[in-house]
């Protein structure tokens, strides 16, 4: 009962955030609302017995990305955005075609499809068990080690390709 | 229900106790940081206001709280109030996965001297410990001013350079006790402490340690030769007061860590141990101050290559170290 209300809570504050993120012209507080937002969703993953997910979703996400995103905000002095800038040619009667159809489809297959994940006999102690940041190092290290090695190498070579970047404009 | 109850009492009782400390160390800490920098320089400090101006920290409190609260013309107004705010919430948060003791027994009641033994504890320190970024660029960029907003950014460079050598300093501790709660970490020390194992970690989160709380020699962001005074040069009164207790605040929580992760936390012999951590804490907090008039400011290239140039790789290289001496 407690946590269906934290739950709705917190869905819904992190979904007001987000539509708040994108209705904000100054991109400044568009930023801190996405701050809000994220803080939410780490909010969610505690509920969901994660909390090692939660520090990493405020590590990450709020510590670092959106610091960079204020970072290069000020740095290049971006004024209150305006609408118009944004939208191109032609682009508008694709999108009042594209939307409604994506959020049709959206609401379709919440209601009718079936990718609704197993709801399964798990009790609490097995939920707590899961998430701890013991048996999820264990994992990633064993079973899951393969496609964590790939995205290790993936971002190594973003990371290499954002150093040429800039290494090739300092050379000009 | 009656337990429950209980459960609940306590908690508050131990919320609203560590939330007093921190906010009332600070007043005592300015005044020992004004003492120890009068002697280092060889006067007296402040002697006026009560015995050996003991009364001094007060007369400035009063002082700020009285202070005209201005706010720039061009600032924007909102996020200009909200930043010495946003700055004070982070180091608080840190406070509630930091154990003080082991449990003690309180009206027939045991209970641990901490708010929340985590499963995460150190992950969810450093994460939240990051946050702190933000009441200072948002405070430089809210006040509209060059300075405040190069303080501003020059701060946050610094803070995120800084937080990626500091949290790999600490692997090598996580590697020995095989947790992150800091309970299991300090527990793991009642023999040897870890800075026995672990120097080159130690060193680094030291450096690290200060570089995150902004003091001299890593105190750029408000280098007032160049930068009036870096992200607060807009502020007065009681939300510059604000950022001032953040950077106690601060630097309390640098020394809190370095005694529970590298000098065995409360344990000790003879004395009780909450003595033996509050010794070891003070002993910290007095080398930051020690440290502050004692070493000039580095340049901002010079503050830089010594996070990714020096910290990061010896950082790197305690892990591997640890690592071939743990397999």
């Amino acid at each position: 009962m407690v946590e269906a209300i934290a739950f709705y809570v917190f869905g819904g504050l992190s979904v007001l955030t987000a539509l708040l993120v994108i209705f904000q012209r100054d991109p400044v507080r568009s930023a801190i609302y996405l701050v809000a937002c994220f803080i939410q969703v780490a909010a969610l993953f505690v509920l969901l017995r994660s909390p090692f997910l939660a520090a990493v979703q405020v590590f990450v996400y709020v510590g670092a990305v959106v610091v960079l995103f204020l970072f290069v905000i000020m740095v290049l002095e971006l004024k209150k955005e305006r609408f118009s800038e944004y939208i191109h040619r032609g682009q508008r009667p694709w999108a009042l075609f594209i939307i409604p159809a994506l959020i049709g489809e959206v609401g379709y297959l919440a209601v009718k499809g079936k990718s609704k994940a197993s709801l399964g006999p798990y009790s609490e102690e097995f939920l707590v068990k899961q998430g701890s940041t013991e048996s999820l190092g264990k994992v990633l290290f064993t079973k899951y080690i393969f496609p964590f090695e790939v995205v290790s190498l993936l971002l190594l070579v973003a990371l290499m390709g954002a150093i040429i970047l800039t290494m090739k404009r300092g050379k000009e | 229900m009656l337990d429950l109850f209980m459960t609940i009492f306590f908690m508050i009782i131990k919320v609203i106790g560590i939330t007093l400390i921190l906010l009332l160390l600070p007043v005592p800490l300015t005044w020992l940081e004004r003492k120890v920098a009068g002697h280092i320089q060889q006067r007296l400090g402040p002697m006026r206001v009560g015995w050996h101006g003991l009364l001094q920290p007060i007369a400035d409190g009063i002082k700020l709280l009285t202070k005209e609260d201005n706010i720039p013309i061009y600032a924007d107004k909102t996020l200009f109030k909200l930043a010495p705010i946003i700055s004070l919430i982070p180091p608080f948060l840190v406070f509630v996965a930091v154990p003080f003791g082991e449990d003690v027994t309180l009206f027939g009641r045991k209970t641990g001297l901490y708010i929340s033994d985590m499963n995460i504890g150190l992950l969810y320190i450093f994460a939240v410990a990051g946050l702190e970024v933000y009441g200072v660029i948002l405070g430089g960029w809210a006040s509209n001013s060059k300075y405040a907003l190069l303080g501003g950014l020059r701060c946050c460079a610094q803070l995120i350079s800084y937080e990626i050598p500091l949290g790999f300093s600490v692997m090598g501790v996580i590697m020995l006790t095989g947790s992150m709660s800091l309970l299991d970490i300090v527990e793991a020390q009642s023999q040897i402490w870890n800075v026995v194992y672990q120097p080159i970690g130690f060193f680094v989160f030291l450096v690290a340690g200060i570089a995150e709380a902004q003091r001299i020699p890593f105190d750029l962001a408000e280098a007032e030769g160049d930068l009036g005074s870096g992200y607060h040069t807009e502020y007065s009164g009681m939300r510059f007061a604000f950022f001032m207790l953040t950077e106690y605040i601060v630097m309390l929580t640098v020394s809190v860590l370095i005694v529970l992760l590298f000098f065995g936390g409360w344990n000790g012999p003879f004395l009780p141990p909450i003595v033996w951590f509050i010794l070891k804490v003070g002993f910290f907090v007095y080398l930051f101050m020690w440290f502050r008039f004692t070493f000039p400011r580095y340049r901002y290239d010079q503050l830089m290559s010594i996070g990714w140039k020096v910290l990061l790789p010896l950082s790197l290289a305690n892990i591997l170290i640890t690592g071939i001496f743990l397999a």
